[in-house]
């Protein structure tokens, strides 16, 4: 897992690249979480994630969660594939998410 | 017809990559999409860290992983001699919820359940086998 940021102002957009699963989420959470203080908009680029498992949904709800008390949250770019996941876990009814 | 492979590891957590790595070669020559490739992985990773979590932690023990190919199926038994326990009879997520009132946890086992064709468990001689099948054709 691979993890680039570009910042503007509150706005910061987080390009992810690889697997987010039981071994790489924990570390994406304690570095996302660590970046948004200041923010109030946090877009989430999936166009190079290849796999997303449970691990992956905890830290995004809990990113989620923290982020519906400041400002909004986004997903971007994603896959067929990844969608499944999002789609069959109803992640598309709490969350603003978009295909490639 | 079916080819059998099999493989045995610890229930270390990290070991869920060793299984992916090993289901994912076996299917190499099958017709499968990545999208049900990789929900064949999930699968492998969601069974792994339950076994590794629920069934052997604070320890570690021995997890055999049976992969059958078919034409167009693929069934994969995980076998361990944890804590007796069937993921199979836990409650579903809730995902009618908003994000606030979701528990960040729980969809591991509700995934696994969507992804599959058919899941079976059962308890014989102090061990838990569980068999997931996933059609590709």
């Amino acid at each position: 897992m691979n993890i680039t940021k570009k910042s503007d102002g509150t706005v910061l957009t987080v390009l992810v690249e690889g697997r987010l699963d039981a071994k790489t989420s924990p570390d994406f959470f304690d570095d996302m979480k660590n970046s948004i203080d200041n923010v109030t908009e946090l877009i989430l680029d999936f166009d190079n994630l290849d796999y997303i498992s449970s691990a992956g949904l905890r830290s995004i709800l809990s990113l989620l969660k923290i982020m519906n008390t400041k400002g909004d949250m986004k997903i971007i770019n994603v896959s067929e594939k990844v969608m499944s996941v999002f789609e069959v876990t109803s992640f598309t009814d709490i969350l603003d998410i978009s295909q490639k | 017809m079916s080819e059998k492979f099999s493989i045995k590891l610890t229930s270390n957590l990290d070991d869920f990559e060793n299984v992916q790595k090993f289901v994912v070669e076996k299917l190499s020559d099958c017709s499968c999409s990545q999208k049900i490739l990789m929900q064949i992985e999930i699968m492998i990773e969601e069974i792994f860290v339950n076994i590794s979590k629920y069934g052997y932690a604070p320890d570690e023990g021995e997890i055999t992983v049976q992969c059958g190919i078919e034409k167009t199926a693929v069934e994969i038994t995980f076998t361990d001699f944890g804590k007796k326990f069937n993921p199979l009879a836990k409650d579903d997520a809730d995902t009618t919820l908003s994000a606030e009132e979701r528990p960040v946890g729980g969809l591991g086992i509700f995934m696994t359940k969507k992804f599959a064709d058919n899941l079976d468990y059962k308890y014989e001689d102090g061990k838990n086998i569980l068999t997931i099948r996933k059609n590709f054709g």
